[in-house]
Formats: C-alpha cells, sequence, structure tokens
C-alpha cells in the first residue's frame, strides 16, 4: 500500500503548488489536500504550509478544531512545515499586535525592522537568498550548501535553543531559515518554488524515514 | 553574500499564445506558453510574469487554463497580470496556480482593491503595477497612466507607489512608458526614486536593450528585480548571460548549476 501524505489545508492560501510539487517527487506517494483532523491523525507524513498574517492562520487552525492533530502529528511522524507553518509553531509571533501560536518550538517570530539598517533592505524578504546548512540533516541531502531557496516573508523566527537551527540565511542579519529537531523539520523559504534545491527537499521528505 | 537580484521574463499572452515567443532548444513551439515557461525555468530565470493582453472578455478564462498548465510543471514563482478587475479576478489566478497576481488599472479607479486583496491573500501575492511618464519638461516627476500608458490619471508615481506600498502592494513592477520599447535602457532616475521612497521591492520594466541595462537597473536604478522581454524572446540574449553580465558588474544572482540537469523526480 502506498504511503499517504496529507497537506494540511485551515484556509491559508493556494496549497495546490506543495501538492503539485510532492506529486512530482514522490510518485509512489497518495497526496492529499485536507482539513479533516482525521485525515492527519491517519496520515504517514504530513506537510504544514501556509502563508498570509498570523492571527488569520491561529484563528483558522483553531476553528477548523486542527489545533491538537497538528500537536499530535509533530510529536510522531515526519512533518514539514513551510513559511507560515514554520512561524506558528513557534510560541509567540509580533505580528497582529502578538498572537499566540502553537508554542512547539520554544522562541518568538519578529519583524524584519528596516528602520534599524541601511536602505536597500526591502520589506518583504522577497526573492532567491543563500541557506547555509548548520546540521547534516537527512532533508539536505542532495543538496550543495549553501544553495538558494525563493522566500517571501516580513517576519522571521528567533528560537530560544539554537541547537534547533538547521539553516541560517543572511538578510539584514543572520537569521533561522529552517529549523529542525527528531521527526519535525520546517522552512521559512518556499521548497514548492525553489526550482530543483527545492523539489529534492520535498524529494528528501517524501522518503525521510525519522 | 545575500539576497540576489531577480532576473523575470514577461510573456505577453493572447488568446492563450505568446506574443513573439522565443525558440528554446528542446522546445518545439515557441507560441505555447508552458513550453516557453518550461523553457525560460530551465535557463534559469528567477520568476516568470505573464500578461494577458487578450481584448476580448469572452475569451480571459483561457489564461487561467494556462496558469494551470504551467504551476503543474514549473516551480518557480508565476506572477499573472492583465485585466484583473476585481477580487473575485484575483482569487480565480492564485486557484489557478499563480503566486502573485498584479493590478495595473484597477488599483487606480479603486485603490481599494488593492487593501481588500492584501488583507485576503496576504501582500506577498499582490504587486501593483504602475505605468509611469515623465511630466512634459518637468525632470524628476512622474505622471501615472492606465489602459496600457494611453490615459493620464494626474497622479504624482512617487506618491502613488508609496500609497499602494501603504495600501498592501507586496511589490511594485514599474514601468516606464517613456521607455517602453524604445531599447534604450530602464529610466533610471524613475526608478531610483521609486526604489528609494519605498519599503518594499521594486521591479523595473521597460526599455531594456542590452545586457548593460539590466545592470544598471540594479546598481543606479536600485531595482530589486529587472523584467525584459524582447532580449530574451528574440534569443538577443540567453538568461545565463544575463546573469553572467550582472555577477560581473559585482551584482548577487543565483546561478544554475551544472548538475541541476539530474532529474530527481
Amino acid at each position: 500500500m502506498s504511503e499517504k501524505l496529507v497537506v494540511i489545508d485551515y484556509g491559508m492560501g493556494n496549497l495546490k503548488s506543495v501538492a503539485q510539487a510532492l506529486e512530482r517527487v514522490a510518485p509512489d506517494t497518495l497526496v492529499q489536500i485536507s482539513s479533516d483532523p482525521a485525515d492527519i491523525d491517519a496520515a504517514d507524513r504530513i506537510v504544514f504550509p501556509g502563508q498570509g498574517a498570523a492571527g488569520d492562520c491561529m484563528r483558522n487552525i483553531e476553528r477548523a478544531g486542527l489545533l491538537q492533530s497538528i500537536l499530535q502529528a509533530c510529536r510522531e511522524k515526519p512533518f514539514l512545515g513551510i513559511c507560515m507553518g514554520l512561524q506558528v509553531l513557534l510560541e509567540v509571533s509580533d505580528e497582529n499586535a502578538g498572537t499566540h501560536c502553537i508554542g512547539l518550538i520554544p522562541g518568538r517570530v519578529e519583524k524584519f525592522d528596516r528602520s534599524d539598517h541601511q536602505t536597500g533592505f526591502k520589506v518583504p524578504h522577497m526573492g532567491w537568498n543563500e541557506v547555509e546548512q548548520c546540521t547534516s540533516h537527512p532533508l539536505w541531502e542532495g543538496i550543495p550548501d549553501r544553495a538558494r531557496f525563493y522566500f517571501v516573508h516580513s517576519y522571521f523566527v528567533r528560537p530560544d535553543d539554537n541547537t534547533w537551527i538547521a539553516g541560517s540565511t543572511d538578510y539584514m542579519h543572520p537569521f533561522a531559515s529552517a529549523l529542525a529537531r527528531d521527526n519535525v523539520f520546517a522552512t521559512q523559504f518556499h521548497p514548492e518554488k525553489s526550482a530543483r534545491d527545492g523539489l529534492r527537499l520535498l524529494h528528501n521528505f517524501s522518503r525521510w524515514s525519522v | 553574500m545575500g539576497l540576489a537580484r531577480r532576473i523575470i521574463p514577461c510573456l505577453d499572452i493572447d488568446n492563450g499564445r505568446v506574443v513573439k515567443g522565443v525558440n528554446f532548444v528542446d522546445i518545439v513551439d515557441a507560441g505555447d506558453p508552458v513550453d516557453a515557461a518550461r523553457g525560460y525555468d530551465a535557463a534559469g530565470a528567477d520568476e516568470i510574469t505573464f500578461l494577458d493582453i487578450t481584448a476580448s472578455s469572452d475569451n480571459r478564462g483561457i489564461i487561467l487554463d494556462i496558469v494551470e498548465k504551467v504551476a503543474e510543471q514549473v516551480f518557480i514563482p508565476l506572477t499573472v497580470g492583465g485585466g484583473v478587475r476585481e477580487f473575485a479576478d484575483i482569487r480565480r489566478l492564485l486557484n489557478a496556480g499563480a503566486d502573485k497576481v498584479s493590478i495595473n488599472t484597477a488599483a487606480v479607479s479603486n485603490p481599494e482593491l488593492v487593501r481588500e486583496a492584501s488583507d485576503r491573500v496576504g501582500n506577498q501575492c499582490i504587486v501593483v503595477a504602475l505605468d509611469a511618464r515623465q511630466v512634459d519638461g518637468q525632470a524628476g516627476q512622474w505622471e501615472i497612466f492606465t489602459h496600457g500608458g494611453r490615459r493620464a490619471t494626474g497622479i504624482d508615481a512617487i506618491e502613488w507607489a508609496q500609497k499602494m506600498a501603504q495600501y498592501g502592494a507586496g511589490e511594485l513592477l514599474l514601468t516606464s512608458m517613456d521607455r517602453d520599447g524604445t531599447r534604450e535602457g530602464f529610466d533610471l532616475a524613475l526608478t531610483r526614486a521609486v526604489s528609494d521612497a519605498v519599503d518594499v521591492p521594486v521591479i523595473a520594466s521597460g526599455g531594456v536593450g542590452n545586457l548593460q541595462h539590466l545592470c544598471d537597473g540594479v546598481t543606479l536604478g536600485a531595482a530589486d528585480a529587472v523584467l525584459a522581454a524582447s532580449i530574451f524572446h528574440f534569443g538577443q540574449y540567453s538568461i545565463a548571460e544575463a546573469k553572467l553580465a550582472m555577477s560581473q558588474a559585482g551584482i548577487e544572482v543565483r546561478h544554475i548549476r551544472k548538475e541541476d540537469d539530474v532529474n530527481v523526480g
């Protein structure tokens, strides 16, 4: 029987490109977009994408009754967070005047503050930037250190514990662009929009056994 | 090292066909938008922009079908503009697989559309396209035009750029109507003035005739990305040549590796 991968749908952005990229690199995996907690509970792997504002994300997760299933999945099966799906794993975000988030990862989400820096740094941080691999990890396999991935975000994560940091990127200052521990891997960049290296990361995730 | 400046080829689509398409190696049909997008992706384009210039509203739906097919095969960001009038148009394009939607005339006639769209789908999806023309005899002053550059609005371009960023544009696509089609290079003073006036990224467009123009757009115009059509479509220059020229000018770009030919799927 083929493995089942669920892309969590909680009304935050278009999930089709993530699902299509996964179908492309993991043809043996059944990829399903779902907002049903039962599907998340039954899945072998979870992809947790998201775009938009943190406040809306948390409201939608709670309204859809997904919080427990997401937390459970974070504990027990390969779990890939993307963009907002990374940020809401932390405890609190400065977005929307302070948003209480899922809290799996101790730390907070802060805005790029252009005022402290020279002009020339635009917000959102948009485009292809380098990701320095801070740890070796099965999801980095076949991807060169400092490969470029596609980013688009105005907030970045600051975990309390630096051992979470799997990837680091420099924009105004170094920030954590990938976090990983146990069965969880989460990226600030969009692998589904990052051409070959992004597809490779998704391929690695589809094969990752924790 | 840090964020790369982007090179964005722009494809004009009329009734589902690329106008003035380029012939890529291994790609047969230069007029097919899906093939053209795949070609640019393989060539190392950082994003792709489709501009739907279909005149007949009966045929507007064709672009959705194209966007769907491109999104199935091309895994870099895709921006679609042209004929976006209301939020439902934006929603349809995003659902079809566009990553960003570009709003032009509708932003002028209804600025609240930008605010509404940004609130509902996030500013990362919303590009506001500005068509600007220098005010006669007034260096350093530009006016916003709509309807493909035909209709004057009396709106100051710099103030408009700031207002649109404030309303929630995640990015501005700035076209000089004076330079568009001339191949004389970007209006660098305009590009610089807009880029310096806003926090959001600015894409320079209009007038590119050679690779030096692309470099100047970044080094002198302070553009975050450069958009060009004809120099790529006619095969005059490749994306790789453009990146090499920019790299030699000290501009950070995203290079394509040789081993990228390895199939991961």
